[in-house]
């Protein structure tokens, strides 16, 4: 018999080897048969899509770009949302940072690749303050005080000379790659950037601050009540979410060149965000992947029909919101019980084989 | 002069604030959701104003009376169709489902009545630049017909809320809907009532903001915002709270107006960081938007 | 008739059984007490009794009619109140809208804003104030006097001496006593067993959600029912309470 549970468990266990011995004879563990299958799934295809430019066309490498910033996206909302609590409506406000830092840098003499990292890690410092205005409120007021903080940034930006308002500028010190270069590099640091963040949130949960998100969001008095560090913890995910989204923006600008605040700071990206993770599955680890996916397609396939694809993109969000609130991942791991990554604890009966 | 003068078209600006805001603060009040359709419903009124001002040559004004039950009734079918499932469902679905609806609603109105921004400016004529010098100051009647009628809204809420039956019904849900229930409150009808109060006030805010400027399709997202901005710069609760806070912002975003050419909308959001921060830094604890429930 | 009929009633807590096949029938002006330590499902009743838990399995029939699916604002229409446990004022609200909401259920009878008052005169003074500001006794007497207020054939009190002093506890007993003496019929739940004793007519005693005990108050001895509100047998005699 095993019993999946995901809550906080006290004392130290061993990851990934050997199992505290509880008396009663049951065995807790991590790694299932099915979870380590997938994890080396995961891996494989990681190291294939690291070698995939050699195979694919050009237009495939800039669509796969595309498809691993959506994917930053995606991941950085729902491990806000989904494992936080806190539905952002402003995250755009650091999407748009994150390229006006890379402009800004580049303009300063920093190297343009390099620039997109660090200024990742600037918007990522700037994002600490924010928090501490913004993580006092909850629920819809946070969700609007962030869009009113993407609304000021992109206000303040716009002021900025180099920008020139609405009109914009580009990252033309990129123009020292050729084209073909370019391509690659972006392609690479897309994909590194999103494995990156996505083993870091893998490394989250797992440990006690995935057991502290999970208790915030059962119950956070109770939480505190047992010292877990609510705010801490919360601001953890804030600003890492904060540097996610500024390295996708920073990422979009170096796929696109051109950065105009309008495109940058625009609720639409909120919009993406929503979609993927409410499709895909809030607050599971793979719904955030599959939401990307699946966004990416709808895109590719209807993205051309301009404004109906919008108002279709809002309806279904709409109808999972009322009808499917767990998203198709969240629906299948209840049916199936099925975890493709071993986020939580497992508890199995010693002498079982689960 | 001229910043005084700037003032007093910010306390007017606060009327049309106010207006706008008090049906956000109602539905939080009542039903603990927070609307993000809120300003694209508030376009979506005006643009009905304007068809049928435009269409059937109607005074804007007749045309209000004809579109609030309209809206009435769109703030019923939301409450029962979406906003009450979504309430159920957790903290959470509320604010996506009706951002979903603000995307819906946008771009619609995008898809029906194209990009160009439109006006109910030349449908009132003289209303629209009319004024009175008084004491060295431009006060225009729209301005003063907006503000007027924002108090005399919102004082009507007041009163309604305080002294009549089914205003004790809508506190008494907004207090504690499950106890409501035991002494025969029919709490969903209720919030389905509240609900479609707050559209129309709605519908009077969205039909002036076509009045004062123009809108566009894609209008209700900074609308939400000014809103929200005057709700909690006025603080938990009360009514007149959210006229005081529509007032500070509208103030705020003339004066900021005077210093830079994008100081108007600057000033609004800067505003409502500091008052944010002056709230932490005196209560140290998490915000409440709403009347507080009763244990 | 009986005014109201419990057939094989069941309540849930999410998987775990709260209320187990209950079977009652109660006759217009009695005066049923139902006994039980902490969780044994006596609150839950009440709840589902008054429509804000829901029932799942059984039937409750009331003045005939089956009701298990109307829902709670119907059940006070139809005459069905219950005083929850806490009181659950509306404290946003001052004590006269308190009352005055009450007559939603829009029921006529004997009670109105006047008699309730009259019954209550200790809240003569507060009517004005916030329900928030009162203290517990005076506001387990709004609490009952809004429940009056919905003129109802059944009145269901779940623990009114619930976290108040002994003499407060006097004062809410002493405002009942008119209650008792009028025909209308109760369920009440009470950790006090000597006020239970001496208020009801019938006694029920429930253990982990079913009825184990029942009977006529005056048949049932003390040591029985502390019997089975413990659900063991005390090794010595207990103590007469006195």
């Amino acid at each position: 018999m095993t019993v999946t549970a995901n809550h906080l468990q006290t004392g130290d266990l061993n990851v990934g080897g050997a199992a505290l011995l509880p008396a009663n004879g049951r065995v807790v563990e991590r790694w299932t048969a099915l979870s380590k299958v997938s994890v080396t799934m995961l891996v494989l295809a990681q190291v294939a899509l690291a070698l995939a430019p050699m195979t694919l066309s050009d237009g495939m490498v800039d669509r796969l770009t595309v498809l691993f910033i959506y994917g930053i996206l995606a991941l950085m909302w729902n491990a806000l949302a989904g494992y936080a609590g806190l539905v952002s409506v402003g995250h755009q406000a650091f999407f748009g940072l994150g390229a006006y830092g890379a402009v800004r840098l580049a303009d300063a003499g920093v190297s343009p690749y390099p620039a997109l990292l660090l200024a990742a890690a600037c918007v990522a410092l700037l994002s600490v303050p924010i928090s501490a205005f913004m993580l006092r409120l909850k629920g819809g007021e946070f969700a609007i005080g962030m869009w009113v903080v993407a609304a000021l940034c992109h206000l303040l930006v716009n002021l900025d000379t180099l920008i020139q308002g609405e009109t914009g500028t580009s990252l033309i010190a990129l123009q020292r790659y050729d084209a073909g270069s370019r391509r690659l590099i972006t392609y690479w640091l897309a994909l590194a950037t999103m494995v990156g963040l996505a083993w870091c949130v893998f490394g989250l949960l797992r440990s006690r601050v995935g057991s502290a998100l999970q208790a915030i969001r059962d119950s956070e008095e109770a939480a505190a009540s047992i010292g877990v560090r609510v705010l801490p913890t919360k601001r953890l995910i804030f600003v890492l979410s904060a540097f996610g989204c500024a390295a996708a923006g920073a990422l979009w600008l170096a796929t696109s060149v051109t950065f105009q605040p309008k495109t940058y700071f625009s609720v639409q990206w909120t919009a993406y965000m929503l979609f993927m993770v409410l499709v895909g599955g809030i607050g599971t680890y793979e719904g955030p992947i599959l939401g990307a996916v699946v966004f990416f397609s709808i895109e590719t396939l209807f993205g051309a029909a301009g404004v109906t694809y919008l108002i279709g993109l809002g309806v279904t969000a709409v109808v999972f919101a009322l009808v499917l609130p767990r998203g198709i991942w969240g629906a299948v791991e209840r049916k199936l019980g099925l975890q493709l990554l071993p986020v939580g604890y497992r508890l199995r009966n010693r002498d079982t084989s689960s | 002069m001229s910043w005084l003068n700037q003032i007093v078209q910010g306390i007017l600006l606060g009327g049309y604030y106010a207006l706008l805001a008090c049906g956000l603060s109602f539905m939080f009040g009542v039903m603990r959701i927070i609307n993000l359709a809120h300003g694209s419903l508030a376009v979506v009124a005006a643009y009905g104003v304007l068809t049928l001002a435009d269409r059937y040559e109607l005074n804007p004004f007749v045309a209000l009376a004809l579109v609030m039950p309209g809206m009435a009734l769109l703030g019923w079918v939301l409450q029962r169709l979406m906003l009450e499932r979504s309430a159920r469902a957790g903290e959470l679905v509320p604010i996506l489902a009706t951002f979903g609806l603000a995307v819906v609603l946008d771009n619609t109105l995008f898809s029906v009545f194209g990009a160009d921004s439109r006006s109910l400016a030349p449908s009132i004529d003289t209303l629209a630049y009319d004024g009175v010098e008084l004491a060295g100051f431009t006060i225009g009647h729209l301005s003063v017909l907006t503000f007027a009628l924002s108090v005399v809204l919102l004082g009507g809420l007041h009163l309604v809320l305080a002294h009549t039956a089914i205003g004790r019904q809508i506190r008494s849900v907004a207090d504690d809907p499950a106890t409501a229930q035991l002494v025969g409150v029919n709490a969903t009808a209720v919030n389905a009532m509240a609900s479609a109060i707050a559209m129309m006030t709605v519908a009077v805010a969205g039909t002036f903001l076509a009045m004062r400027a123009a809108v566009d399709p894609y209008a209700g997202a900074p609308q939400l915002i000014f809103a929200f901005e005057a709700v909690m710069i006025g603080g938990a609760g009360s009514l007149w709270g959210t006229l005081a806070g529509g007032i500070a912002l509208g103030v705020a975003q003339s004066l900021g107006a005077q210093i830079h050419s994008q100081g108007f909308l600057i000033a609004g959001h800067v505003l409502f960081l500091l008052v944010l921060l002056g709230r932490l830094l005196l209560a140290g604890r998490p915000l409440k938007l709403a009347l507080t429930r009763s244990r | 008739m009986s005014l109201l009929k419990l057939e094989a009633l069941d309540a849930r807590h999410g998987l775990l059984k709260a209320v187990r096949g209950i079977d009652i029938e109660l006759n217009e002006g009695e005066r049923l007490a139902l006994v039980g330590a902490n969780g044994a499902g006596k609150t839950t009743l009440l709840r589902t009794l008054a429509g804000i838990h829901p029932a799942s399995a059984g039937r409750i029939w009331f003045e005939g009619e089956d009701v298990t699916q109307l829902s709670a604002h119907r059940r006070a229409a139809a005459g069905i109140a219950l005083v929850p446990e806490g009181r659950r004022l509306f404290g946003s609200m001052s004590v006269a809208d308190n009352l005055r909401v009450a007559t939603s259920a829009l029921r006529t009878g004997a009670w109105n804003f006047d008699t309730v008052v009259a019954a209550f005169p200790q809240l003569k003074p507060k009517l004005k104030a916030s329900a928030a500001s009162l203290s517990g006794g005076q506001q387990q007497a709004v609490a009952i006097g809004r429940a009056l207020m919905t003129n109802p054939r059944l009145l269901l009190l779940d623990e009114v001496s619930l976290g108040l002093s002994p003499l407060a506890v006097q004062g809410v007993y002493d405002s009942l006593a008119g209650l008792m003496a009028s025909k209308i019929t109760l369920i009440l739940v009470e950790q006090d067993l000597q006020r239970t004793f001496s208020v009801s007519d019938r006694i029920a005693c429930m253990l982990e959600g079913a009825v184990v005990a029942t009977g006529r108050t005056a048949e049932m001895t003390r040591k029985e029912v502390m019997h089975h509100y413990f659900g063991h047998r005390t090794a010595d005699a207990p103590k007469e309470i006195a």
